[in-house]
């Protein structure tokens, strides 16, 4: 059965495991509140919606609060959907249930880069600094000629890069400290400080 | 932030011995040869202490038979097993690198004494 939860990153540090300095997440997640289900029957698929960070109902617009009011259970700012996961309408899910798994996946909103050229968004190699050379960061040609006389679709340019929602698989599980309700996983997740996480296995 | 230095706390170590730049140590360093370990000392000069919390390190120097030797060890790492002060120096720099110029006598620094009271 899958599981997840949702939470935030709180920044980098390194921890001794061993003998060896490893790099890590720290992401605080959990606690959260199961505030709905998804059938097959009803909804075509099998899906537990997660609530996170509680507010205040009256900071919510009124169908967003009447969601809330009809399970009976408290506000939340953030309410992500996991498929396939098992759990009742009110029951809190912590950190606790990563607590026998090796690795996790974590999804994100990447850091935003702003317009960015070629070489920053899709890794050109870009043109020699030195020996005369003008184009240093320019894509260089982007087609043939007469045929097929267009620029074919899809082709690599310039544009706006990052904040897209990606995911990291295969993140090692380095520590869970149920206490905080924090959890550190081994390298980088996707976004900034503050950023909302889901963190899946 | 609070919370990242808490975390990284639970991973220092207690033992560490009060040491400034200029004194000289002895570090007792675990080898790891294969399945066997033993213990190496490393006797020089402290001539850096160098980042903050988990990642500290320091820098120490040592004269081997007329060569330079320098190493540099994770404060906090489990491979360092004691850290000893041999003798404490008197300095002004909170970076030695100019005794890596210095050669014979000259790169022997000033032993501190004890301030009267």
């Amino acid at each position: 059965m899958a599981k997840g939860l949702l939470g935030y990153k709180i920044g980098m540090t390194s921890v001794y495991v061993g003998d060896k300095l490893v790099p890590v997440t720290v992401i605080k997640a959990g606690p959260c509140v199961v505030v709905g289900k998804k059938t097959v029957d009803k909804d075509g698929y099998n899906a537990v919606r997660l609530g996170f960070v509680e507010v205040k109902p009256e900071k919510l617009n009124k169908p967003e609060a009447g969601v809330f009011k009809k399970n009976n259970v408290p506000a939340f700012k953030y309410v992500r959907e996991i498929r396939d996961m098992d759990g009742e309408v009110g029951d809190k899910v912590t950190v606790e249930i990563f607590k026998d798994d090796k690795k996790v996946k974590v999804s994100g909103y990447s850091k935003g880069k702003g317009f960015s050229g070629v070489v920053k968004r899709w890794g050109f190699h870009g043109w020699p600094k030195t020996h005369g050379s003008e184009a240093t960061r320019r894509p260089g040609s982007i087609g043939a000629g007469s045929t097929p006389g267009k620029v074919l679709k899809g082709h690599h340019m310039a544009g706006h890069s990052g904040t897209y929602w990606t995911t990291i698989s295969n993140l090692e599980i380095v520590k869970v400290i149920p206490e905080k309700d924090v959890i550190l996983v081994k390298g980088n997740v996707p976004g900034s400080e503050k950023s909302l996480l889901i963190i899946r296995a | 932030m609070d919370e990242i230095r808490a975390i990284e706390q639970e991973y220092f170590k207690k033992d560490i011995p009060e040491f400034h730049v200029g004194d000289t140590v002895r570090v007792h360093v675990r080898i790891k040869e294969g399945n066997k370990e033993r213990i190496q000392v490393f006797e020089g000069t402290v001539i850096a202490r160098k980042h903050g919390g988990i990642n500290e390190t320091f820098t120490v120097r040592k004269n081997s038979y007329g060569v330079g030797v320098e190493r540099v060890f994770p404060l906090h790492s489990p491979m360092i097993k004691k850290i000893e002060v041999k003798r404490l120096g008197d300095v002004r720099r909170a970076k030695l690198y100019y005794l890596r110029s210095r050669v014979g006598k000259a790169q022997i620094v000033k032993e501190k004494k004890a301030t009267k009271k």
